[in-house]
């Protein structure tokens, strides 16, 4: 099975370090005593919690629900007791806090009764409603709430679901394992999301270093019957796992930026939400994920499913970390991840590695740049990244726009191959955020410019206008006592003015239809009152 | 800026190639070698004394000019790229230049054109090439003093005695052993009227196969350099193949026209500084273009250039000031050429 291949500019051959963590199979993980599950574990808006201190609660049990569009419930990830929703290091770039709801284990591990559906009986709408339910998003690392993604609007249609299992990072395997362990759930997934989205076909892209993902999808495949599914090897080149940069190599489409997949016939998921939404199906929410625990100082760095909520520190542990190294922790891969301060912080949705990674002792000394253009030839999008670092360090913000900045994915090839060692991502980084807020503060200014000028024209007209009253005023005054002659005109004038308002009450008159047909007592009553006004009115 | 610099600490990625910018002038300095080796068999140790002046000057600049703006010595005087700057001058330079040449050339190079302009990476204009067109400017006649090829009888003490004290060995004149390079006295010769052809009988000795007797061969050690570094992707080929493509066709358009009065494309290419010029100094990569496309226009402009200087300029080769006007060129190059970006369509 041939299928023709495209290519996207530039790219990185990277040492992948995966075996490390690929040695056995996925185990389940050890359920901790105490969860902490953060409101915002994907993209979009928070959740809000439906329980309260003290409540008991089952695994699958929703314990907090979307109040937005772009957002994803979560659920118990076992049964036990909420015993604070506080305050908590999250994993999150910022490394700042967030509200969790701290879930006591009772270790029983409860479940709530499971309702399985067949997707077959149900409507696309009803069945994204259920995938909404169970929380789920794309476990490729962003977390996008999937149900979104699942509804192609009735103006789009959509020709191919692709589903991404490049995972083009170096040591990160999850996804790997899924597909050796796990290629039948991912499939009939795949059919769900395809009876969502009315897709006309389905591809499979998993990267040429994953052989035995590969042989296990193919070997799934035929068990089943035909689908329209087709299982491609894509040339191991990062970042393939960017989805614009997977529908280039799979389809040779190239989506226009900033605008979907959608709007080239495409939609693109992870394997590994597939799984999820195969599970869903099953009346399992999604409540845990396959996490890679790897990197250095690790004894035994493997594939572990984990119950959201757990700590790194318990993981770590369960794969005989060495507390004496002096390593970096980071969620996410080596290039597109961040670094974790506290390992205390819970497995989220999002969280598909564990990394630890040597400390550097001699911290890299940055140069100038030399205009090398390493960084150009790297680049997935063709970007000229050593102009948007000048211009990113000169802050010089129209310029790195008309540079395209906007169009980067951070992924991070052009500081690896950087000869001065520039953290380029950084500044570009640095410069979305500055101009986000920037026009945050633009729109809050030009709102109250817009006040402010409105004001001003509203005061200038009062003021025109006034001075166009006094002046006729004036020419009025002048007119009347020049000129003698014209007391026709005036006279003519006041009659004239005397018509229009009789009229006026002509037509007022004729107006009154309300006091037409009336009955003989209100009519009654009308005079009377008259009468009486009339009374009033010669005694005033 | 503190914002993003603490950012610096945290963010992503955490893995880095081995590639540096000190790896990077070292491979150059690298593959300079053969070519060096070929400059020295032919034209004596000239080269040796001219490399033993320049390196200790551009690193004392270098390192005078880094104290004087505040800036970390060690990172900078480890990047070899002044040493670069001053092994390519010493090879521009003639085999038989006075020291003070080589020191004036390497000091306002490291001085003027680098660190004056904030230092790597932030000349706009090629050091070596400044130094060397400011020499050849206010220093002609010292810049004319090259050696014939293989057929000098200079011995290392006495090109050094030269070199520092201006006394040649006895019965020795400057006139007697100095003599003009083959593209000076093709372009003199042309001047007289002479045609290619009487030129090329009348100074035998002067010319190789395909160039300058000696100067082919150094221009092809050099061609075999830049080709290895181009192989190591230390250098990218655009550069050297528009450099040497629009020389070799503006020579080969010219020859056609007229073969008395236009030398032959291949001794254009193998003559002078060409492939030096076209390998080594055209790419640095801080004074030249940035896009793929920009590149070939920058190289095609010098080409173009150096072959104008050359035929009707007023220096036999023009290399130097080709690259100094691309140099200027190249923010509008960029500019202009920059690559089509994913997603967004042609325009």
């Amino acid at each position: 099975m041939s299928h023709r291949l495209w290519r996207f500019h530039g790219g990185l051959h990277l040492p992948g370090h995966k075996k490390i963590s690929m040695h056995e199979r996925v185990r389940e993980a050890a359920i901790p005593s105490q969860l902490v599950l953060p409101l915002q574990q994907h993209i979009g808006h928070p959740t809000e919690a439906i329980v309260s201190v003290g409540d008991r609660v089952r695994r699958g049990q929703m314990i907090a629900e979307s109040k937005s569009f772009v957002s994803a419930p979560i659920h118990a990830t076992t049964s036990g007791q909420i015993i604070a929703i506080e305050n908590r290091p999250v994993p999150h770039p910022s490394g700042l806090d967030a509200p969790c709801i701290i879930l006591e284990a009772d270790g029983k591990d409860e479940a709530i009764e499971a309702q399985a559906h067949d997707y077959r009986n149900m409507e696309p709408a009803e069945l994204r409603h259920l995938l909404r339910d169970a929380g789920i998003v794309g476990l490729g690392g962003a977390g996008f709430p999937s149900f979104i993604k699942l509804n192609p609007g009735p103006e789009n249609k959509v020709k191919t679901l692709l589903l991404n299992g490049a995972e083009c990072e170096p040591y990160i395997t999850c996804d790997a394992m899924l597909m050796q362990e796990h290629p039948h759930e991912i499939i009939k997934g795949l059919l769900i999301m395809k009876h969502a989205l009315q897709a006309e076909h389905c591809i499979i892209a998993v990267e040429d270093n994953k052989r035995l993902a590969h042989t296990m999808l193919v070997n799934a495949l035929e068990e089943h019957e035909p689908h329209d599914i087709e299982v491609v090897q894509v040339p191991t080149l990062y970042p393939t796992g960017g989805e614009k940069q997977l529908i280039k190599v799979v389809t040779g489409k190239e989506v226009p930026a900033s605008s979907r997949p959608l709007n080239v016939g495409i939609v693109c998921h992870n394997v590994a939400t597939a799984a999820a939404v195969y599970d869903a199906l099953q009346g399992q929410p999604l409540i845990s994920r396959i996490v890679t625990v790897t990197g250095e100082a690790l004894h035994h760095p493997r594939n572990l499913w984990v119950r959201f909520g757990t700590p790194f520190r318990t993981l770590l542990d369960e794969c005989g970390f060495d507390k004496k190294a002096e390593v970096d922790l980071i969620m996410g891969g080596p290039l597109m991840g961040f670094k974790v301060a506290d390992p205390d912080v819970p497995v989220i949705k999002t969280s598909n590695a564990i990394l630890t990674l040597k400390r550097q002792v001699q911290k890299p000394v940055t140069l100038p740049c030399i205009r090398c253009a390493e960084c150009a030839r790297v680049c997935p999008v063709q970007l000229l990244p050593q102009q948007l670092y000048w211009y990113a360090r000169a802050q010089d913000f129209d310029r790195v726009q008309d540079y395209n900045l906007f169009d980067c994915i951070e992924c991070g090839a052009c500081a690896y191959v950087c000869p001065s060692h520039i953290p380029l991502v950084n500044y570009y980084r640095f410069a979305k955020t500055e101009i986000w807020a920037q026009e945050e503060e633009k729109k809050k200014s030009d709102l109250a410019r817009q006040r402010h000028e409105f004001r001003q024209y509203r005061m200038e007209r009062k003021k025109k206008e006034d001075e166009e009253r006094k002046r006729r005023k004036k020419e009025l005054l002048k007119k009347t006592s020049n000129k003698t002659d014209d007391k026709d005109a005036k006279k003519a004038a006041i009659e004239a003015a005397m018509a229009r308002v009789k009229a006026r009450r002509a037509e007022q008159d004729q107006q009154k239809k309300n006091t037409d047909n009336l009955t003989a007592e209100q009519k009654k009553k009308i005079a009377e009152i008259e009468a009486r006004r009339k009374e009033q009115a010669k005694n005033d | 800026m503190t914002d993003h610099r603490r950012g610096h600490i945290h963010s992503s990625p955490f893995l880095h190639s081995s590639n540096s910018v000190s790896r990077i002038m070292r491979l150059v300095l690298l593959a300079l070698i053969p070519g060096m080796l070929a400059h020295w068999y032919f034209f004596g140790w000239g080269l040796l004394i001219n490399l033993g002046i320049a390196i200790p000057t551009a690193l004392a600049g270098e390192a005078l000019m880094l104290r004087l703006r505040h800036r970390p010595l060690t990172p900078f005087l480890s990047d070899y790229s002044a040493i670069l700057t001053a092994v390519l001058l010493a090879i521009a330079l003639p085999s038989l230049a006075p020291w003070w040449l080589i020191f004036i050339g390497t000091a306002f190079a490291i001085i003027i054109a680098k660190q004056l302009y904030g230092g790597l990476g932030y000349n706009p204009f090629n050091p070596a090439m400044v130094g060397y067109a400011m020499l050849l400017i206010a220093f002609p006649r010292e810049m004319t003093t090259w050696l014939p090829a293989q057929t000098h009888e200079l011995a290392f003490m006495d090109n050094l005695r030269y070199s520092f004290l201006n006394v040649l060995p006895h019965g020795l004149t400057l006139d007697s052993i100095s003599m003009a390079t083959p593209l000076d006295t093709v372009k003199t010769r042309l001047g007289l009227n002479m045609t290619i052809h009487e030129i090329n009988s009348q100074f035998q000795n002067l010319f190789g196969m395909l160039g300058g007797r000696g100067w082919e061969w150094v221009n092809l050690m050099f061609l075999f350099g830049g080709i290895g570094l181009i192989f190591m992707r230390v250098i990218s080929w655009h550069i050297p193949v528009a450099v040497i493509g629009s020389l070799f066709f503006c020579a080969l358009a010219f020859q056609l026209a007229d073969v008395d009065t236009h030398a032959s494309p291949i001794f254009h290419l193998f003559s002078g500084a060409t492939m030096l010029g076209a390998f080594f100094i055209a790419t640095d990569p801080i004074s030249a273009a940035t896009t793929p496309r920009g590149r070939l226009y920058y190289g095609a402009g010098i080409g173009i250039l150096t072959y104008i200087i050359r035929s009707w300029g007023g220096y036999p080769d023009g290399f130097a000031f080709a690259v100094l006007l691309m140099n200027m060129a190249v923010p509008t190059i960029d500019y202009y050429t920059q690559p089509r970006v994913f997603g967004h369509r042609d325009d």
